[in-house]
């Protein structure tokens, strides 16, 4: 009866919907509060996250951009298709 | 025998798949408690333990004292920075090392 790996009627799992939403734009939210907007490249199951033409915004402001990012699955709190 | 990566096939890439052709590139590292390193990556594992050679390590401090007040005692070699802001002093600390071995 825990969350096992069959699927239970309606539900879908998460890492289904991230597989759906590669190559496309999203918004990271990492615990500290910064936000990256990118298009995602990659997740794994730690949901460590690679992203292509990243910016970083802290408290709104956009502060860098990278043209590759990984960010390491623990400090990630959403993952947001735009 | 053991399947080793020939390049040519590109499997499901993942994240670590980045980090791995980051190898012996110049990368950029945040780090919690706002530090940042700039250096060439000679290593990692799948925890992203990292080794980085000819590092840059830049710390932000916000000083919230008053003026008066001498700001963080830093290190030697050190070269330091200080920005006004809204809630006092921006330090910015910059230190090198040859090489470093970040803990994931």
């Amino acid at each position: 009866m825990e969350n096992g790996s069959a699927a239970q009627g309606e539900g879908r799992d998460p890492s289904g919907f991230l597989s759906e939403i590669i190559g496309q734009g999203v918004t990271v939210k990492l615990n500290s509060g910064v936000v990256y907007k990118g298009e995602l490249q990659s997740v794994d199951g730690y949901m460590n996250i690679a992203l292509e033409k990243t910016e970083e915004h802290v408290n709104g402001v956009k502060k860098r951009s990278y043209g590759d990012a990984f960010v390491r699955g623990n400090n990630v709190m959403y993952i947001s298709a735009d | 025998m053991a399947d080793i990566d020939d390049g040519t096939s590109a499997p499901a890439s993942e994240p670590l798949d980045l980090v791995r052709l980051c190898l012996d590139e110049v990368v950029f590292v945040k780090l919690r408690g706002d530090r940042e390193l700039k250096g060439r990556l000679h290593a990692y594992d799948s925890h992203c333990n990292l080794v980085l050679g000819d590092v840059e390590e830049t710390v932000y401090v916000v000083d919230e004292d008053d003026e008066d007040e001498e700001a963080v005692k830093v290190g030697e070699n050190t070269l330091d920075g200080f920005t006004r802001t809204d809630w006092g002093y921006l330090q910015t600390i910059s230190k090198k090392s040859e090489m470093l071995f970040v803990r994931a």
